[in-house]
């Protein structure tokens, strides 16, 4: 075995000759779903995952993962598995029929309204 | 300011060790998460010692880097408990916890500090010293009450980490003159806060702090005295800004 003062080496265990011995199959931990406020009221978004065994150490890596730029007042965190999800076979029940857009925002003609008040107001 | 000196250096040189130790598990980490997260506190720590290297300048020393890497390790003033090798990480993990609780209470005090500028970066860094702190609590709780083998590991590196901790409470020259002049509590008033604060959380995580009887601090770090482990610490370290010191990377 080289016996080094760096860790780094010591810890692959690696033989004289060089052959570095298979990893053997590892565990993972479970999935936690990472939401990120920015300021307090605001909404929490969803920022990304983090492999936690527990809660507590979610939030501790979410922390650091995702809340360690910029601002942040909370994390919060949520088990993956706890996550109810539709399915993307239905995603066509977000299609909408084009013949909608009275329900839209841009069905309401108002610019012209808008315009014709700022030059009334504008003296 | 001898007095404020000498306690600058020994924090700024145990954060700079600590911060270098802990950033070699960088890519090595248990898990991606927590290799992030370790070295991103790593990173941190080598901020604190920044930030006092950069005090120790105004009152006349070299500057930063300079100070940070041009020293041999004799002329460090850490204890030797930070630049022990990592080993693995149980016991990288208990001397994060160990170090981490006595570096945040040693800043919580010097907050209210009369020495100003030291006072001023304490309340800087609070909440990151508070992170590091929950990070290493959770850490020894779920492994110290996690199975046979991590409790195991975890009471074994606790054994073999424990004098050399104490060791961090060595006390200076100036001792006296710091807790005169009300800029620092000293090193016993401190150890027995630290004690007060780490002896529930060590039991909660079903561990044992070695009997009293055998305590027996490893000193001589805060005078330059230093294990072989710190000669290859410092080289490493400052490899690259040896080679063309000054240079602007």
């Amino acid at each position: 075995m080289i016996n080094s003062l760096d860790p780094r080496i010591k810890r692959e265990q690696i033989n004289e000759d060089n052959t570095i011995a298979p990893l053997t199959e590892m565990d993972q931990f479970e999935t936690y779903e990472v939401f990120h406020q920015k300021k307090r009221g605001d909404q929490h978004v969803h920022v990304g995952i983090v492999h936690a065994p527990n809660a507590e150490m979610a939030l501790l890596f979410g922390k650091e993962q995702f809340g360690r730029r910029g601002l942040s007042v909370n994390i919060w965190v949520v088990k993956t598995s706890n996550v109810f999800a539709s399915d993307y076979d239905d995603a066509d029940i977000f299609e909408t029929v084009p013949e909608k857009q009275y329900r839209e925002a841009g069905g309401y003609k108002v610019m012209d309204k808008i315009n014709k008040y700022k030059k009334e107001n504008k003296a | 300011m001898e007095h404020i000196k000498e306690l600058l250096y020994k924090m700024a040189d145990d954060l700079l060790v600590i911060g270098h130790r802990n950033s070699e598990w960088t890519g090595l980490g248990p898990i991606l998460e927590e290799d992030i997260a370790f070295s991103s506190m790593a990173q941190d720590k080598i901020g604190h010692s920044q930030a006092l290297f950069q005090i120790l300048h105004q009152l006349g020393e070299p500057e930063p880097d300079t100070n940070a890497f041009m020293r041999e390790a004799k002329q460090f003033h850490n204890a030797q408990f930070l630049e022990l090798q990592n080993d693995d990480y149980d016991f990288s993990t208990i001397r994060h916890f160990l170090f981490d609780h006595a570096d945040q209470l040693r800043f919580d005090n010097l907050a209210n500090s009369s020495y100003e500028p030291l006072a001023k970066v304490a309340r800087k860094i609070k909440g990151e010293l508070k992170y590091h702190v929950f990070h290493a609590d959770i850490w020894l709780n779920k492994l110290g009450n996690g199975n046979e083998e991590s409790h195991a590991r975890m009471q074994t590196a606790l054994n073999n980490a424990w004098n050399y901790a104490l060791g961090m409470f060595e006390k200076g020259d100036y001792e006296e003159q710091l807790i005169a002049d009300t800029i620092f509590e000293g090193e016993q008033s401190l150890q027995n806060r630290w004690l007060a604060v780490i002896t529930p959380i060590i039991e909660k995580a079903n561990l044992k702090i070695p009997a009293e009887k055998d305590w027996e601090p490893v000193l001589g770090g805060r005078k330059g005295y230093h294990t072989e482990n710190l000669d290859q610490l410092v080289n490493e370290m400052s490899e690259v800004f040896r080679i063309e010191p000054g240079v602007e990377w």
